[in-house]
């Protein structure tokens, strides 16, 4: 290790200017307006897009809207499609914190699942609060583990932790299938193995008013407390010191380590609460159904919020409100399935694309100084 | 929020009615509602698991809705790649609640249970049937139904044209998994080509999964690699194995849709589904205000399956012999499944004396592979 690198702080932000009592306005206004500069730039490709295909992009957008947020029946549809991704957002963002990319969220929403149907089933004929408490645990619990292995072998082994989630990605999905179709498969279950069910009277209900389990509730409380833990808690500030410039982390005397791991524990416990709601709210039981893409899709969400939990709640409203018009822009269009997936991936291209956007306008800097 | 309110009222309401009119009154009830739909557009959904144009599963119901669409009186729409998963029950309220469909069509083993029945019992005026042979009437809803059709009789005509081509005498099978539905495809495939000639073997492999297209062209050259020469299967788009058949210079035979175009050399004939058929039926009986039947199921001859045209591969004494065989099936009552015939561990699985229709409850349980295959279910 180089002993000449002087480092005195890590600034998470730029330094203030005494007198530019407007400058976090406008920085706002920047991490506002670049990401809708991008979506308009996405919509713009994309509108190239469909003239292509002779399809018209004001019906497009026309029918976007009635089948996402138009009528009550299509804001409930767009909300339940978001509910499990903002958990699985999480599990990419706050890793994403320490600079980590981890991409296996998918494997800790089916594992988290399964554990909390396995802790459900000896508990089924107590009460169910009995059974929520215990899936809830045994699901994050399964999921900070499972993430919390990729997290353990980077900071210990330095092994790639991009590479080693996607590997135990597939190990868990196999482990699922393995579980599911073999030890702990319902036998009545024919053609589509599946464990033993929770029991209708453990389900949970949906959300008053709303035709919306509550993993949307869940979320977004996810979401708020995790922005808090962020942006205004030593445990925030000490890993995005440590995302900005790991080396000068360790010389500072951060527990580096420890933060990783607990990053990922608490990533990877999102998405096993977001398998743990699957299974009590919507199947009652583990089965395929669980491996939905619920984590890839997150990975995207994270990306596109910019790792930020308060970001993550419209983004994902907005690929949950993508996903709910798919369908009616296939039936009124003609159009293939495919064609939101090509819209998904220009949105992400054009995101990814704007960051280079920040710090480039002289208007969104802080005043005074040089 | 406002709609909430009125939508659970209505639903106790009918509620009460169904406990006092008894479940006849409440069928009767439906009906009227749904004549009176009829009579202006009758809006029929199709959903379908995979791709439209996937040369197998799919694309023989996105067929039939196609030709429904000609047909004056009713719009349809539809929608691919939706998954087994809640998405399901989304896609069909969305065409319940947006596209104002009185009758769906999901098409998929999967979306049954838990998500149309789920669907079923909030949209009691609502038509479901779906394709597959689930429905029970004592346990489901009466606005549900099944329909499906015994294409094991097209996989025994198959396994006819099969045995006219092979000259290594082994011939293959690319099955799903092993469920009762694959298996009598699977042994009619091999009764079929036995009864031209009894040495002939029908290796069978079972890949795990309904489409995984890469097992699926390993698991064709992996028989390519072991001298079969002619392949089929029972999975949900058979477009690689026809592919990696024809490339590799075998014969193939069709399933799910026809596939001559895929393999214009090898392909010699296929096990197709004719669903325009069930569907033009139920159609009829929405759109005339009749109850549309729960339970619907038939061959060759009520024309829910048909053949492929024959390939050029496909010898003149080969065709003579699946036309003849055909003409017999066409007749009814044809048996494949007959006694004495022994599964490929030795165990008698039809007695001396019995023969089993394609309608034979026994086949429903079929968990055995018969004599001449060469594989195993487990």
């Amino acid at each position: 290790m180089s002993t000449t690198t002087t480092v005195t702080t890590a600034p998470a932000s730029a330094p203030v200017q005494v007198g530019d009592q407007w400058y976090p306005i406008r920085r706002t206004a920047e991490a506002l307006l670049a990401p809708i500069a991008a979506l308009a730039g996405a919509a713009i490709l994309f509108s190239i897009f469909l003239l292509c295909l002779g399809a018209s992009p004001a019906d497009f957008l026309d029918l976007v809207w009635r089948g996402a947020f138009g009528s009550w029946f299509s804001i409930q549809n767009t909300v339940q499609r978001a509910a499990p991704l903002l958990l699985t957002a999480l599990c990419v963002a706050i890793p994403g914190q320490l600079g980590l990319v981890i991409i296996g969220g998918e494997a800790a929403v089916v594992l988290g699942g399964l554990a909390a149907t396995v802790a459900a089933l000896p508990l089924i004929n107590t009460s169910p609060i009995i059974v929520w408490a215990a899936m809830a645990i045994a699901g994050s619990a399964m999921g900070a583990f499972w993430v919390g292995i990729s997290g353990w072998l980077r900071a210990k082994l330095n092994v790639n932790e991009v590479i080693a989630s996607l590997v135990l990605s597939y190990i868990g999905l196999a482990l699922f299938n393995h579980f599911v179709e073999g030890l702990l498969r319902d036998p009545a279950s024919l053609n589509k193995p599946s464990t033993y069910g929770i029991g209708d009277e453990n389900m949970l209900d949906t959300v008053p008013w709303l035709d919306v389990h509550p993993g949307l509730p869940i979320g977004i409380l996810a979401c708020l407390i995790c922005w808090v833990l962020i942006y205004r808690t030593s445990f925030g500030f000490a890993s995005r010191v440590t995302g900005g410039n790991i080396r000068a982390a360790q010389l500072q005397g951060l527990p580096v380590t420890k933060l990783i791991l607990l990053a990922c524990a608490i990533g990877g416990g999102c998405a096993g609460l977001a398998g743990a709601i699957e299974v009590a709210a919507e199947y009652g039981r583990s089965n395929a159904s669980l491996n939905a893409g619920y984590g890839y899709t997150g990975i995207l969400i994270a990306f596109l919020a910019r790792f930020n939990p308060l970001a993550i709640m419209p983004m994902a409203i907005l690929l949950g409100g993508l996903g709910a018009a798919g369908g009616l822009l296939q039936r009124r269009m003609g159009l293939p399935d495919a064609t939101i997936q090509v819209l998904q991936g220009l949105i992400f291209v054009s995101i990814l694309a704007s960051d280079t956007l920040y710090g480039r306008f002289r208007w969104f800097q802080p005043r005074g100084g040089a | 929020m406002s709609l909430t309110p009125p939508i659970s009222t209505t639903l106790s309401r009918r509620r009460l009615l169904q406990g006092t009119a008894g479940a006849a009154g409440l069928a009767a009830m439906g009906l009227t509602s749904e004549q009176a739909r009829a009579a202006k557009d009758l809006t029929v959904g199709f959903i379908y698991v995979g791709p439209k144009d996937d040369y197998g599963y799919n694309q023989a119901h996105a067929e039939a809705a196609a030709m429904l669409k000609k047909m004056p009186g009713i719009k349809i729409v539809e929608e691919e790649k939706v998954p087994e998963t809640d998405d399901v029950s989304k896609t069909m309220e969305s065409m319940i609640k947006l596209d104002g469909a009185t009758l769906l069509f999901p098409t998929s083993f999967g979306y049954f249970d838990p998500y149309m029945l789920k669907m079923a019992a909030k949209y009691k005026d609502i038509q479901f049937r779906h394709c597959g042979g689930l429905w029970q009437k004592d346990k489901h809803p009466m606005n549900t139904g099944s329909y499906f059709g015994y294409i094991g009789m097209c996989q025994y005509l198959n396994g006819i044209a099969a045995a006219h081509a092979t000259k290594t005498k082994k011939i293959g099978f690319i099955a799903a998994k092993p469920i009762p539905q694959v298996l009598i495809n699977v042994n009619s495939f091999a009764l079929g080509a036995r009864s031209v000639d009894p040495t002939i073997t029908t290796s069978v492999i079972f890949t795990g999964e309904w489409s995984m297209p890469v097992k699926e062209a390993e698991a064709t050259n992996s028989l390519i690699g072991q001298g079969i020469d002619v392949v089929t299967c029972h999975v949900d788009g058979p477009k690689v194995i026809m592919e990696t058949a024809e490339r590799r210079g075998i014969y193939s035979c069709g399933y799910h849709a026809d596939q001559s175009k895929l393999a214009p050399k090898g392909y010699l004939t296929g096990a197709e589904w004719n669903w325009i058929t069930v569907y033009k039926q139920y159609i009829a009986d929405a759109q005339a205000g009749k109850p549309l039947p729960n339970f619907t199921r038939g061959g060759l001859a009520e024309g829910f399956v048909k053949m492929s045209a024959f390939g050029p591969a496909l010898s003149e004494a080969g065709r003579k012999n699946v036309t003849a065989v055909k003409a017999e099936i066409m007749k009814g009552g044809y048996s494949v499944f007959k006694g004495p015939l022994k599964d490929n561990k030795g165990n008698v699985v039809v007695p001396a004396g019995k023969a089993y229709p394609e309608t034979a409850i026994e086949l429903e349980s079929c968990n055995y592979l018969v004599e001449g295959v060469v594989g195993s279910t487990s």
